[in-house]
């Protein structure tokens, strides 16, 4: 079994033989490996006996359950009114910038993709990047970039 | 009609050492729940995640449904652009939440409970998924037969309508579904389901500890108690704050805005739009604007073309795209005002635009296509130059 088979099949252990646990074991899945694989839906859908398209179809729906390939970290930018107003396409040409990439791209290196999120839950003290699952709330360019670097030495 | 003046309450963030989130459950269990409901139906509490349902009577109709299984699910998706009140409350005080749900669970007969939280709070799962074990266990050493589950969303938007929520548990894609039936009727596995906002089961539980007078002395007629708003936007004081309804939105400009308001988006943006020249004669609350507690302050330095633009961007991207109304308008509502920016079409499309969004109030399937009305309206109404110039 290769390693995505090995973890699909201990997300399904844990969560239930059952469509109702499609979600967490995606949800699983997506946490280590950034995205779903062809390999991965089609083993989902074996272990949990469903139809390859059925899972395709519940993961195509949600954002956060990419099924293009992503980088090791994922820069999501608040781009809703209250970030807006508070400067998010400033965060945003930071990035870009210093990144070279253009949002939804991924870095050469595949340690980035930078993306753009609909309101995060942090409007009072935006702009808001959200990096993986961790929270940078009244962002600035520059403690951005400063962040990103430090994700970026962690990375390898 | 009944007014109330601006005032801070502290209900939700309080603590009463002499009795906790489980001692309220150990309490309240020994009445019967025909009695709770009594007092939930008492207490004029309605729904705070924007609906604004009695929450005593969704309790009731839930108890009278003939079933070996129910489900209590606590809607954590919080998606409303301008709305961060649940995530604050899911990190200070789940355990009031956790107390909100299992009494729901006694009152109607349900052993397990869920709680759905949005994918963009993930990181805050971990340590609450500690405390929800930890409950657990108290309900188990008072017997208890109640037991709290944590699920969580893959950010889209929609799954914060609770039809759509109950197909994401189900691991469907998350298109809501046609009404009736109701979601106490079949709500998640097609089972019986009371389905509450965050801060609705925090105040049932509050109403339990402190009996509904308390609660139902705050407020008007129509909006009995005290609501969670979430303020943003051009404020000194961007923050949390907990006050009781029925306030004129005058009040709350002098208390929050920066002494330049120009327009207060209420209810985010599915909600309305308020011009200065409408705060005097404005209610917070069911009479009046009802909202999830989004408020969002714009000053007269904001185009209120790029708020709307915004508002029609976000419901284009977050649109299911299941009925055609709501799809496709969503698209057009964008393109027409941006026709119209530019000069491409006349300053009239926008009327035909907003007949429009008549037609999507009427025909969309949820709530997401039949409230993009409210925004499109009440800004192109109000600021039809600053779209048109
Ligand atoms: C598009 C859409 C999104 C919604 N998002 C949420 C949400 O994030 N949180 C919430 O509590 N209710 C949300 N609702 C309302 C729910 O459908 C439901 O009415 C509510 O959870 C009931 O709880 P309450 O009676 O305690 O307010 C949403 C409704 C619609 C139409
Ligand atoms: S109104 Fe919009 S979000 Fe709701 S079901 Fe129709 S397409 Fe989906
Ligand atoms: S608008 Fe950016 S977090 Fe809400």
């Amino acid at each position: 079994m290769t390693n995505t088979e090995v973890l699909i099949h201990e997300l399904v252990e844990k969560h239930g033989k059952t469509r109702n646990a499609l979600m967490p074991v995606l949800q699983g899945v997506v946490a280590r490996e950034k995205f779903l694989s062809e390999e991965a839906m089609i083993a989902v859908a074996r272990e949990l006996d469903l139809s390859a398209a059925d899972v395709y179809g519940t993961a195509s729906f949600y954002t956060f359950l990419d099924t293009k390939p992503r980088g090791k970290n994922i820069l999501r930018v608040c781009k809703t009114i209250s970030c807006h107003m508070q400067g998010k396409d400033a965060i945003i040409r930071a990035i870009e910038d210093h990144l070279m990439v253009k949002v939804g791209e991924t870095t050469h290196d595949k340690k980035f993709t930078l993306l753009t999120a609909n309101c995060l839950g942090w409007c009072h003290k935006g702009p808001v990047l959200l990096i993986n699952d961790e929270v940078f709330p009244s962002m600035t360019p520059e403690k951005a970039i400063e962040i990103i670097e430090d994700f970026s030495k962690k990375t390898n | 009609m009944e007014q109330k003046q601006l005032k801070k309450i502290d209900i939700i963030f309080g603590w009463d050492d002499k009795c906790t989130p489980i001692q309220v459950v150990e309490k309240t269990i020994k009445k019967t729940p025909e009695n709770i409901i009594l007092d939930m139906i008492d207490s004029g509490l309605k729904g705070r995640g924007g609906a604004g349902f009695p929450t005593g009577l969704k309790w009731k109709f839930c108890r009278n449904e003939d079933s070996d299984t129910k489900y209590v699910i606590c809607n954590a998706d919080e998606g409303e652009p301008g709305t961060f009140k649940d995530r604050e409350i899911l990190d200070r005080v789940p355990e009031k939440i956790f107390a909100g749900m299992t009494i729901c669970g006694f009152v109607i007969g349900a052993r397990e409970g869920y709680m759905y939280v949005r994918g963009e709070y993930n990181f805050m799962l971990k340590a609450l998924d500690k405390k929800i074990e930890l409950f657990n266990k108290q309900l188990r050493d008072l017997k208890v037969d109640f037991q709290i589950y944590l699920r969580s969303g893959s950010g889209a938007y929609v799954c914060g309508e609770e039809s759509a929520l109950f197909e994401s548990m189900e691991g469907k894609r998350g298109e809501p579904r046609n009404k009736p039936p109701y979601p106490t009727v079949a709500g998640y596995n097609n089972k019986p389901t009371v389905i509450n906002n965050v801060e609705t089961l925090v105040y049932t539980s509050e109403i339990c500890r402190m009996g509904p007078e308390q609660f139902k002395a705050l407020g008007t007629k129509d909006s009995r108690g005290s609501k969670v708003f979430s303020v943003s936007g051009d404020t000194p004081i961007a923050g949390i704050y907990e006050l009781e309804l029925g306030m004129p939105l005058k009040d709350f400009v002098e208390e929050f805005g920066d002494g330049d308001t120009k327009a207060i988006q209420v209810g985010g943006a599915s909600g309305h739009c308020v011009p200065r020249k409408k705060f005097n004669d404005t209610i917070i609350g069911f009479e009046g604007i009802p909202t999830g507690g989004s408020m969002m302050i714009f000053n007269s330095s904001r185009s209120m073309y790029n708020v709307l633009h915004d508002y029609l961007e976000f419901f284009t991207e977050e649109s299911c795209g299941q009925c055609t109304p709501c799809r496709i308008g969503c698209q057009q509502l964008l393109k027409g005002i941006e026709a119209v920016k530019k000069g491409e079409r006349p300053p009239t499309y926008l009327d035909d635009l907003k007949r429009l969004t008549s037609t999507m109030k009427i025909a969309a399937k949820c709530g997401l296509g039949q409230s993009v009305a409210n925004p499109f309206t009440s800004i192109v109404d109000n600021f039809r130059e600053e779209i048109i110039y």
